[in-house]
């Protein structure tokens, strides 16, 4: 092995050297370096995203196959540092306005960043559970990240014991899997698994377990709201993108290349979890009060809408699940940075009620926040709706019928808690203003909007790029 | 053929105009009356952009005109546009209906930038509806409309606006969503979203049973048919009168303009089978809703409940498969766009003055407002469909068309016309005839210039077409025989085989 034949993780090891090298330089300088590291963080992320950019098209494997550098791990890649860097530009004021001051964050977030790179690159159980862990153990960090405050420990607790859990589960589905198949790669696992054993179908359903537990799948989606809520809204901006997206193209690679053979056996858990999340994720969220317990709720139902298109396993599904994952991504960005502006002199506020006539003091946020809230409904021509509709119609395709009619139902009864806060804040009275937007907040919010308003306009290229991704699965 | 892009330019110039309105600065008068004027402007020049439709369209070509196409969503997901003789008058009947609505609402005060743009937006996704000839595209525009109108019912809209408006947004968007899962199912059968393409495809047959009620459940909830027409009147009560209008005149035509797109010509064996029922419902909503109009005591809430009764003759029209009864449907559709238009203008013009719906609450308006009378009567009479009025040939055409095919439909479908005098008489002796009593109906003033500027080009085309309604059924004839011929051609060799098999 040659130093030249690492090429293909030089992103990586920008991440993790990065990561490495601001952790020193707060070491030594403590948290007064925070805005630098903020700084030399946003730039890692950028030059990683550079380095993604540029390289080969072709997939290159290494490290004996554990891992591949093709075009939808490259795809997921690109999303889960746009979310990271997004979350990253929106924390620095929010730390600032509550005087905390924590270089730890930056440097945590870089390392589950590349936890999330190994796992969407990951192409056997041992590299699947190193990504995962190392994502994992950062965000469960990250959750508890303002110390002093109950509820963010709190969360970060709770995030910790039920992801312990939800890690044992896999490593035990993953020991199965290896120990009735004799091998960890999935292509191995593909060849071995032609016919459906009692063995491996349960190594599947553990595996799948915690997999579903990643992406807050019903019914492993209990810690969601807790934690959103309890976590500070930077970070729970940054979970609800960033670490879902790479769950979620994980679940879809380990689905699809390593049991194409038995695939009306993980099937059934894929349809059952799909139709279970979309279901209660529309119907939980309406009584919620507080805006991010019922965004918890959303990216529950939303999980639920991006495992439709697993469910039939074929090219245009997982197509369809990377174009639903980067609108949802954009939608989920632009929804927090809303949530995060949401602050008063008394500090931030987390009601809906808050937002009252919003309409009326701050017009062009309200634009925006209904914007996002009709599309995150799935309304045209918002980028919502397409997100939609083409997992819908992989679906169709795959002939999961009921499926598809169960998921555009429960979008309808999801439809009515986004008009909810459509109709807070263009119908009732108008409450108190808030404080003005935070430049880099803004930033995010404007081109997560206009991604999201515009995209039907030039649906093209993603949809383009998301088709030809797909390939590289099989 | 033109060489400019006249349909697209019809539907987005709207969008244009909104832009322009966001960008007003301020919220004080000045911008109050330059939103007011850039939205009529826009409005007007659509209308006059509208005109060179009919000036270059070719009323003896039954395929589709001014068709623009340009790949959009990757695959066969086009961008394509296109109106023939069906769903031309549709747009015609949009861009001339949106300049009066918004000098109807010229008084209102609450909101005037955002009011304006969205009426623009809603313009532009009326527009579009009618004229996507991709039924992706054409599933973007006719969802889209649900968020203006929910703004606009909510924002603007009575005192329970926000349950109508819940209401509207929530039936429509249920009814629409299996229409989408049909749709998917139609690209993933033929390969094609292309309307074109798709009027001839011929799905197979136990196929076009659940397209046809999937897109069923989406146009009957849109119409509406009854027994699915209950979030109408609460939509028509709560909404500002210019909402009322649009939502009268052109958004319930969207349901009946599917029918006659889709579900006859794609799936004639299932429209076919379901014509009886169809029949039934049509006769249920005429006789129903014109019973429980008589009941009503708030003006809006009977009109509205009238709009149910006179679609209702839309539908028997359509299920016929005859020339005349389809005929019959697009000319019922855009006389009863006029006609209701008008008379929530109507409503519109007394509710400013007294600010009740109450019909109670009125009486004897002839005394002081000679005019209104007038027009109310001219728009009461085309609601009944006395003989010299658009509401007239409408029913008409489409009573023959139904006796000719279903007797006991046409008999009690005819009864519906003699409730329809009860009703629509009666309000109008109750609103307008007798002596002022009330004492705040005394001082009560005659129409002004603004609205006799908005009702009389209505008053006009009511008596146009009820003498010469050629322009309408002129410009569908072609289309109208095409789509018939060709349904009939489809279901030609099942009825042989059948024939055969006896």
């Amino acid at each position: 092995m040659t130093l030249a034949s690492l090429m293909p993780v030089v992103p990586e090891l920008v991440v993790i050297a990065g990561a490495m090298t601001l952790l020193m330089l707060g070491v030594f300088r403590g948290d007064n370096s925070t805005p630098l590291i903020e700084g030399g963080a946003l730039l890692v992320l950028g030059a990683t995203l550079v380095l993604i950019l540029m390289q080969p098209a072709a997939p290159v494997e290494l490290f004996g196959g554990s891992i591949v550098v093709d075009a939808f791990s490259r795809f997921f890649k690109v999303l889960i540092i746009i979310g990271a860097a997004a979350a990253l530009i929106m924390a620095a004021p929010f730390w600032r306005n509550h005087k905390l001051s924590r270089f730890e964050f930056s440097v945590l977030l870089l390392l589950s960043v590349a936890g999330m790179m190994v796992m969407v690159s990951a192409r056997d159980l041992i590299s699947l559970y190193l990504g995962i862990e190392l994502m994992s153990l950062s965000l469960y960090v990250i959750a508890a990240i303002d110390r002093e405050n109950v509820r963010s420990t709190e969360a970060g607790l709770k995030y910790f014991v039920l992801g312990a859990l939800s890690s044992g589960m896999l490593l035990y589905g993953s020991s199965l899997i290896y120990g009735f198949t004799g091998t960890v790669s999935f292509a191995g696992i593909a060849a071995a698994a032609k016919e459906p054993s009692l063995g491996l179908i349960f190594g599947i359903v553990f595996l799948f377990a915690g997999l579903a537990f990643k992406v807050s799948a019903v019914p492993f989606h209990m810690w969601t709201p807790d934690v959103y809520e309890g976590a500070p809204t930077p970070v729970t901006a940054f979970f609800a993108a960033a670490p879902k997206v790479a769950a979620i193209a994980l679940f879809c690679r380990v689905a699809v290349t390593s049991f194409p053979a038995i695939a009306s056996q993980w099937q059934q858990i894929v349809v059952f979890v799909a139709i279970a999340s979309m279901v209660l994720g529309a119907f939980a969220a309406i009584g919620q009060k507080n805006i991010k317990r019922l965004m918890a709720y959303s990216s529950i139902g939303h999980v639920g809408y991006a495992l439709v298109g697993l469910a039939p396993g074929t090219a245009t599904g997982i197509s369809s699940v990377m174009i639903y994952m980067s609108i949802y991504l954009a939608m989920t960005l632009g929804t927090f940075a809303c949530i995060i502006a949401m602050r008063r002199d008394g500090g931030q506020v987390e009601e809906i009620d808050q937002l009252s006539g919003l309409a009326r003091t701050q017009p062009v946020m309200a634009f925006v926040l209904a914007a996002l809230m009709f599309s995150l409904a799935g309304i045209p021509p918002l980028a919502g709706f397409f997100a939609k509709f083409y997992v819908f119609l992989a679906a169709i395709e795959g002939k999961f019928y009921t499926l598809a009619v169960i998921g555009v139902l429960a979008s309808v009864v999801g439809a009515y808690y986004y008009l909810r806060i459509v109709k807070i804040m263009y119908i009732d009275e108008p409450a108190q203003q808030f404080l003005p937007m935070p430049k880099p907040v803004a930033a995010v919010l404007l081109l997560s909007s206009a991604f999201v308003i515009l995209f039907f306009v030039y649906p093209g290229p993603l949809v383009a790029a998301a088709n030809a991704a797909a390939k590289s699965l099989f | 053929m033109a060489t400019w892009p006249i349909l697209s330019v019809t539907t987005f110039l709207p969008v244009a105009g909104a832009l322009f309105i966001l960008l007003l600065r301020g919220d004080d008068e000045a911008a109050k009356r330059n939103a007011r004027w850039v939205a009529l402007w826009t409005t007007v020049i659509t209308f006059i952009v509208s005109i060179f439709l009919i000036a270059g369209f070719d009323r003896g070509n039954p395929g589709f005109q001014f068709v623009e196409d340009h790949p959009w969503l990757g695959g066969s997901i086009r961008y394509k546009m296109g109106v023939d003789g069906i769903s031309l008058p549709f747009v015609i009947l949009t861009t001339f209906l949106m300049p009066i609505t918004i000098v109807a609402s010229w008084h209102i005060e609450k909101r005037v930038k955002e009011y304006m743009v969205l009426f623009l937006l809603l313009e532009t996704l009326m527009v579009g509806t009618f004229s996507a000839l991709d039924i992706v595209l054409f599933y973007v525009f006719f969802e889209g409309g649900l968020i203006p109108m929910f703004l606009i019912i909510g924002v603007w809209g009575g005192a329970r606006r926000v349950y109508a408006s819940f209401k509207f947004f929530l039936y429509t968007l249920a009814g629409s969503v299996l229409m989408l899962l049909a749709i998917m199912a139609m690209y993933y059968q033929s390969g094609t979203t292309d309307i074109v393409k798709l009027l001839t495809h011929g799905f197979p047959r136990e196929m076009q049973t659940w397209l046809w009620l999937a897109f069923f459940a989406s146009f009957a909830v849109k119409l509406p048919m009854w027994p699915v027409h209950t979030w109408l009147p609460d939509a028509h009560v709560e909404a500002p009168t210019a909402g009322s209008v649009i939502l009268a005149a052109v958004l319930l035509k969207m349901g009946g303009y599917g029918f006659l797109r889709f579900s006859l010509p794609m799936f004639p064996h299932a429209s076919e089978l379901f014509a009886p029922m169809m029949f039934f419902l049509s006769v249920v909503a005429i006789i129903y809703t014109s019973l429980v109009a008589l009941m009503q005591e708030d003006i809006k809430k009977l009109i509205a409940y009238s709009s149910v009764a006179h679609m209702g003759f839309v539908t028997l029209g359509i299920f016929t498969f005859s020339n005349e009864g389809v005929q019959a449907g697009v000319f019922q559709m855009v006389s009863h766009g006029i006609v209701s238009g008008a008379l929530f203008l109507c409503v519109g013009v007394v509710y400013d003055r007294m600010h009740t719906r109450e019909i109670a609450a009125y009486g004897g308006l002839v005394n002081r407002m000679p005019v209104y009378a007038a027009v109310f009567m001219v728009f009461t009479m085309a609601n009944v469909g006395l003989p010299g009025t658009s509401g007239f040939i409408g029913e008409l055409l489409a009573l023959m068309a139904v006796f000719k095919v279903n007797t006991w439909a046409a008999v009690f479908a005819t009864t519906g016309v003699i409730l329809s005098a009860g009703y629509a008489l009666w309000l109008y002796r109750r609103v307008v005839f007798g002596v002022i009593e009330k004492d705040s109906l005394k001082s009560i003033t005659d129409l002004d210039r603004r609205e006799v500027a908005i009702l009389v080009p209505l008053v006009i085309l009511t008596i146009l077409f009820g003498f010469w309604p050629a322009p309408v059924l002129d410009t569908s004839a072609a289309a109208v025989g095409n789509l018939v011929a060709q349904t009939k051609a489809a279901l030609a060799p099942a009825k042989a085989a059948l024939l055969g098999v006896q």
